[in-house]
């Protein structure tokens, strides 16, 4: 399937939204998860506003299901599930406040359109897998989709739930690694380097695609390779930049879970503002 | 009459498979639980997970979010210590129903040593908020279990004993979550025991009558929740309470009880595991009596409660 130039300006744009959605949550002060939830912007934006099915009720039986493992990044899918209208905006704000629906960490009991629990890292893969086994027993043939962090592949219940996704030919699974190369004390490369990373998913049986994780057209079409592929689950590897969009944050491991200043927050509205007029 | 407690649970999920929600999920230990009988009638919701078991919680979670009902399967040791934050994450905080099989619990792998041994899932499944906690006395108990838990929307434990325990139970009675059962009555101490120290209890009450003491008996099979107004009814006109377990003393059914009845200013002795782990013994007669976990030991904490109450 080919998409057109309107489609991809307006995921563009979508993907901006998402971002200055991220901000509205986020004000000077407030410490959260900017630096994860950048870097899945685009993903997610491809996913919720082109790729997957959903309905106006975020329960429908028929929707795909979009599981965010790394927990932590929830605030780009708040974002997007903010758009979809599943929620009121003035949530934004509450993020992470008694008052509010908009929990640290997804909760599917709190919050219209979320799937699962996670956020105790290496969990939302094997919830994924239970899901797609739930649904093709009951013959309904939803995909679902799962963000990893690489950070959170050293968490061995990954690798569990790899091996299972692939001995029960999960194909109607597909992870998107969020592979942005900055845990949340520093570079992978400090921290825990992981070798081989798509070696390694095609050694536990999955069908791989390498793409760069903010090129909307590259994601949107490694979604339609991975919706072809037969028998074996697949992962889409997307190199993507922790905290894209917003300079001062870029690779930058602060961001993982930090607080911008009044000055920084002020730039990243404006950055924003700079590409819309680009976009 | 002695039957085995896990016979009758693979048993039971033979008979709600009728239900087409449930799936079975396990990890290499469908032969030791039992749960494997389900695999050879609903092949197609049998799932062998291999040895992983933190994964099979999570899948077990995201099955219940698609309706399915799940049976997870291992020895307890395996789901309620290896797989805890699964557990605590994947299944407790959305509250999902799941169903933990803790087989092979306490000390009835008396064979495979203190690793295979659990003595603390109690304490570790009990302080999970929206969970359930089942210890069944028999095998009858066991079946009735099995039928609830699938009925109950949200997490339950079940502990399972490896070995063939005496009969308590009839399958004529009404058997619900929450349900405490008088199996003999008596004037001077009630003794709520839970898995294979009811019988032990059942014992130490035939003991004690000899020296004309009375025990009242209580089957405690329901952990959590906790159904205090029954326990209180159970103390009306007792002298004092002594608990039974077979597990460690801290975080159990006596901690339970002592929690619960903690306005009463009643006198409380616990039997049970005193903060160690297992160990390897012949058979389990031998472990259980290696831990004081003996009629005899009943015997004497109900004197010790005569004790202190006429002081």
């Amino acid at each position: 399937m080919s998409y057109t130039i309107s489609d991809i300006k307006e995921l563009k744009r979508k993907a901006l939204d998402v971002r200055a959605n991220i901000l509205k949550m986020l004000p000077p002060g407030k410490v959260g998860h900017l630096g994860g939830s950048a870097s899945a912007a685009d993903i997610v934006s491809a996913l919720y506003f082109k790729h997957m099915k959903l309905y106006e009720d975020p329960k429908d039986d028929r929707r795909d299901r979009c599981i965010f493992s790394k927990g932590h990044a929830v605030l780009a899918q708040y974002a997007c599930l903010v758009e979809l209208g599943y929620f009121d905006r003035s949530e934004l704000e509450k993020l992470k406040t008694l008052n509010g629906i908009l929990q640290g960490h997804p909760d599917n009991k709190l919050t219209p359109g979320i799937e699962a629990v996670t956020g105790s890292l290496g969990q939302g893969l094997s919830i994924s897998v239970g899901m797609a086994l739930g649904l093709q027993l009951e013959g309904n043939g939803a995909r679902v989709y799962c963000i990893v962090g690489d950070g959170e592949l050293a968490e061995g219940q990954i690798w569990e739930a790899a091996m299972a996704a692939s001995t029960y030919a999960c194909d109607n699974v597909c992870a998107i690694l969020d592979y942005n190369g900055v845990q949340a004390t520093g570079s992978t490369k400090e921290i825990f380097p992981i070798r081989d990373i798509r070696e390694k998913w095609n050694a536990f049986g999955w069908y791989t695609i390498e793409i760069d994780g903010h090129d909307i057209e590259q994601i949107l079409s490694a979604l339609e390779e991975a919706g072809q592929v037969k028998g074996k689950p697949t992962m889409i590897i997307a190199h993507t930049t922790k905290g894209k969009g917003f300079a001062f944050a870029e690779n930058n491991a602060y961001f993982h879970n930090g607080y911008m200043t009044e000055a920084q927050h002020k730039q990243a509205v404006d950055m924003l503002s700079a590409m819309r007029m680009e976009a | 009459m002695y039957l085995s407690l896990r016979q009758a649970y693979g048993q039971a999920l033979v008979e709600l498979g009728q239900n087409k929600s449930v799936v079975v999920l396990e990890a290499d230990l469908g032969k030791s639980t039992m749960s494997s009988e389900f695999q050879s009638i609903y092949p197609d919701r049998y799932f062998q997970m291999g040895i992983a078991e933190q994964n099979m919680a999570s899948v077990a979670a995201g099955m219940a979010l698609t309706g399915r009902v799940a049976f997870i399967n291992s020895f307890a040791v395996f789901t309620a210590g290896r797989a805890y934050d699964q557990i605590r994450s994947s299944i407790c905080i959305p509250a999902l129903n799941v169903n933990i099989c803790g087989s092979s619990a306490g000390l009835s792998d008396y064979g495979d040593g203190k690793t295979h041994q659990s003595v603390e899932d109690i304490a570790t499944m009990r302080v999970l908020p929206n969970m359930t906690v089942l210890s069944p006395v028999d095998a009858v108990e066991t079946k009735l279990m099995v039928r609830a838990m699938m009925e109950k929307a949200g997490p339950c434990y079940l502990r399972i004993n490896r070995n063939e325990l005496p009969v308590y139970t009839s399958e004529k009675e009404k058997y619900y979550i929450g349900k405490m059962t008088l199996l003999r009555e008596g004037s001077d101490v009630v003794v709520f025991a839970t898995g294979v120290m009811v019988s032990k209890a059942m014992d130490a009450a035939g003991i004690l009558e000899k020296e004309g003491v009375s025990i009242r008996v209580v089957n405690v099979s329901t952990i959590k929740p906790l159904d205090k107004t029954a326990l209180r009814n159970f103390c009306v006109g007792m002298k004092g309470i002594v608990t039974a377990e077979e597990h460690s003393t801290i975080g159990g059914l006596g901690s339970a009880i002592c929690e619960a009845l903690s306005e009463d200013r009643v006198a409380v002795e616990l039997v049970g595991i005193n903060d160690e782990f297992g160990i390897s013994a012949e058979n389990y007669e031998l472990i259980l009596e290696h831990y004081g976990l003996t009629s005899g030991a009943i015997v004497e904490n109900v004197r010790k409660v005569l004790r202190i109450v006429k002081h």
